[in-house]
């Protein structure tokens, strides 16, 4: 890859590389900008920002807007801050995200190597529901958590999103499976290695890269999930993005801007992470299969 | 009763059947080679055999035992695959043993197992690589090896050496025919090269479209083609098939057939063939270049040496031999002669022409005629 891409470079002057990078520091300013009002922002004390001084460095540092907003600021009636959402939030994707990746591998796995009559119609199925719009699916949804028993609990907002994340957990694993030999498989077969064997012995040490980009994928689409959050969650169950509104939108007193900032970048610093350790596989988790070798 | 009996088996992919009624039996310790060109249904037949693609009708049976149903890993085969399909997270020594463990033999033997085969073999250097790091010859060893460690009934082999380069495609060709001397385990194997076909095999199956065109061993293959396309896929050169006409002369039957310019060419078949109540018949004659030779490179056994004068279209020597093309019949014949003799593109040269191993086809069917 990396000699096809010093290949295909396309030789420039200096002069026009200095436009070049003139112009990338510029995008890259303007696209950290509003991370660096929100920084700047929740640093320092309210009375800064109602001076006007949104741009400007803090005159005077402070944490009090971020320990607000983790344990005390007022969420809907109650001053708990978003400390117990967070964990909501956390006890709803792990394994959300855990159980989502290990079926969609599953699925991929018998899709690609153990197909049957239909399979193609099933994977159709599954494809399309993800592209089923969230809201279509708002009341029947609720009909059926009420049915069960789930609604309003985190293992409802669980289930909710793992009956959407499958569709592409399965879209993920079932085309990176396509590529694996299936001659791997049936020496498996011969060696008398059973189906959940080879899943665990032959396929699934080879699925770091596709695992990696659909843990990213499923992480940042259920952490940053707001309107299945805020239709199927009671007062308690709340995942962080709904506390979030809440805080922003509590019109009891002042509005507490650096606390909001604090409690906005609370709200995103888990899927940064996730990027940060996990973010160079998936690019090559995209590009596997692509590139042969 | 054979080992493995194939009986009447059928392969259909929804409407389209890719492998025609086919039945195969061999004894113990043979070495059956499916040849035949691409798409024929050779790997399909192996796969059958394996149990990795259920038959449509028919029956397989190893050792008396019906396989339909069976899963492969009851069926006690082992089986090298043309891409070798080694486990990539796995080292060669863990490969190798794979199958024993799932078969769940306890982990010392399966430890003496392997050390076993690596020494028959001589990798026991790389049993911690993994195969990554391997070249293609010693990724096909431990294929090899993943096989020889379970001690099957029948091995099976897709196409074991297609992915190595010629030198080494000889030097294993060797070394697979000598593990089968020494282990004496049924052996199914599968490839598109009749040289590896003539050179391993005890027994050949010819495959054409999904249709098993002949059985038999090497030399009857060889020299009794059952019909136009096993006489033409299998030797090399292959053999020679040109027109001629079938008459009678002194009740002796001749095959009548054109040269270069117009001049016709009698060639007397042994006695006792019967070929006499087929006078007037249009055939396809049939010679091995090596039946076509200068007059003194001509087999002093045969009964019926005929020399021919023809004219010599190209020469291309080879080194032990030199090949000589001429015309019969409109149809390019080519010679195998020894390299010393002088002859010369354009010229007109004595052809000897070993009638004894003259094989006789049908225009129309493509069969032989006996
Ligand atoms: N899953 C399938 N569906 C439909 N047709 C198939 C399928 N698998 C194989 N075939 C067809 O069956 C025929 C035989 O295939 P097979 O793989 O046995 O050929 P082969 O003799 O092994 O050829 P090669 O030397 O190229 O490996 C081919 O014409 C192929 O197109
Ligand atoms: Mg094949």
């Amino acid at each position: 890859m990396s000699s096809n891409a010093t290949a295909t470079v396309v030789r420039t002057g200096a002069g026009s590389r200095f436009v070049i990078y003139t112009l990338l520091i510029l995008f890259c300013l303007y696209y950290l900008l509003p991370l660096y009002v929100m920084v700047v922002n929740s640093l320092k004390p309210l009375s800064e920002i109602q001076a006007g001084g949104m741009m400007s460095l803090p005159e005077e540092w402070t944490v009090a807007p971020w320990a607000s907003a983790w344990s005390t600021a007022q969420i809907g009636v109650e001053a708990t801050g978003l400390k117990p959402f967070f964990w909501n939030s956390i006890v709803m994707v792990v394994p959300a995200v855990a159980i989502s990746t290990v079926l969609g591998a599953l699925n991929g796995y018998v899709l690609t190597k153990w197909r049957f009559r239909g399979d193609t119609i099933i994977f159709g199925l599954l494809l399309f529901g993800c592209f089923i719009p969230f809201q279509m699916v708002l009341i029947p949804m609720a009909r059926m958590l009420g049915i069960v028993g789930l609604a309003g609990t985190v293992p409802g907002l669980i289930f909710v999103h793992l009956v959407y994340g499958i569709g592409f957990s399965t879209l993920y694993f079932r085309n990176y499976y396509q590529q694996f030999p299936t001659e791997l498989v049936r020496a498996a077969m011969i060696d008398g290695a059973g189906f959940f064997t080879i899943f665990r012995r032959i396929m699934l040490p080879s699925s770091g890269p596709i695992a990696v980009v659909c843990v990213i994928w499923q992480f940042t689409n259920i952490w940053n999930d707001f309107l299945f959050g805020a239709s199927f969650s009671d007062f308690d169950s709340q995942p962080m993005t709904v506390a979030l509104n809440n805080l922003v939108q509590s019109s009891t007193g002042v509005k507490e801007y650096n606390v909001h900032f604090a409690g906005a970048i609370m709200a995103a610093l888990p899927t940064l992470l996730v990027y940060i350790v996990a973010g160079r596989y998936f690019v090559r988790g995209l590009m596997a299969g692509s590139v042969k070798g | 009763m054979g080992f493995l009996d194939i009986k009447n088996a059928t392969k259909s992919y929804g409407a389209v059947k890719v492998l025609h009624e086919t039945d195969i039996s061999i004894e113990e310790g043979e070495f059956l080679v499916l040849v035949g060109p691409s798409g024929c249904g050779k790997s399909t037949l192996l796969n059958m055999i394996a149990g990795l693609e259920n038959i449509t009708t028919g029956d397989i049976a190893i050792k008396g035992r019906s396989m339909n149903g069976v899963r492969p890993a009851d069926r006690n085969i082992a089986m090298v695959f043309q891409s070798y399909a080694l486990y990539p997270n796995m080292n060669v020594g863990q490969n190798i043993v794979f199958g024993l463990e799932m078969h769940g033999v306890p982990k010392p033997e399966r430890d003496k197992a392997m050390k076993e085969v690596a020494e028959l073999l001589q990798i026991e250097h790389l049993l911690d690589r993994k195969p990554g790091q391997l070249s293609g010859g010693q990724r096909q060893r431990v294929a090899m090896g993943r096989a020889l460690v379970r001690d099957p009934d029948v091995f099976l082999f897709d196409e074991p050496l297609s992915n190595l380069d010629a030198k080494l495609r000889v030097d294993m060709r060797t070394e697979i025919k000598k593990l089968h001397q020494k282990l004496k385990t049924t052996i199914v194997y599968v490839t598109h090269d009749q040289i590896e076909a003539l050179t391993l095999s005890t027994r050949i199956a010819v495959m054409y479209g999904g249709h098993v065109q002949q059985l038999g061993t090497p030399k009857e293959i060889y020299d009794n083609p059952a019909n136009m396309f096993v006489a033409g896929f299998m030797g090399s050169p292959s053999m020679n098939l040109f027109p001629a006409t079938i008459a009678v002369e002194n009740g002796r039957a001749v095959a009548r057939t054109k040269l270069v310019g117009g001049a016709e060419a009698t060639l007397p078949f042994a006695e006792g063939r019967g070929f006499e109540r087929h006078e007037g018949r249009d055939i396809v004659l049939g010679l091995r270049p090596e039946a076509i030779t200068d007059r003194d490179g001509a087999d002093r056994n045969s009964q019926s040496v005929h020399v021919v004068e023809a004219h010599v279209e190209v020469t291309e020597p080879a080194g032990s031999d030199t090949f000589v093309v001429t015309q019969m019949g409109g149809k390019e014949v080519t010679g195998r002669f020894r390299a010393d003799v002088d002859v010369q593109a354009g010229q007109s040269f004595p052809f000897a022409i070993n009638m004894d191993k003259a094989v006789v086809f049908d225009p129309e069917t493509e069969a032989r005629i006996s």
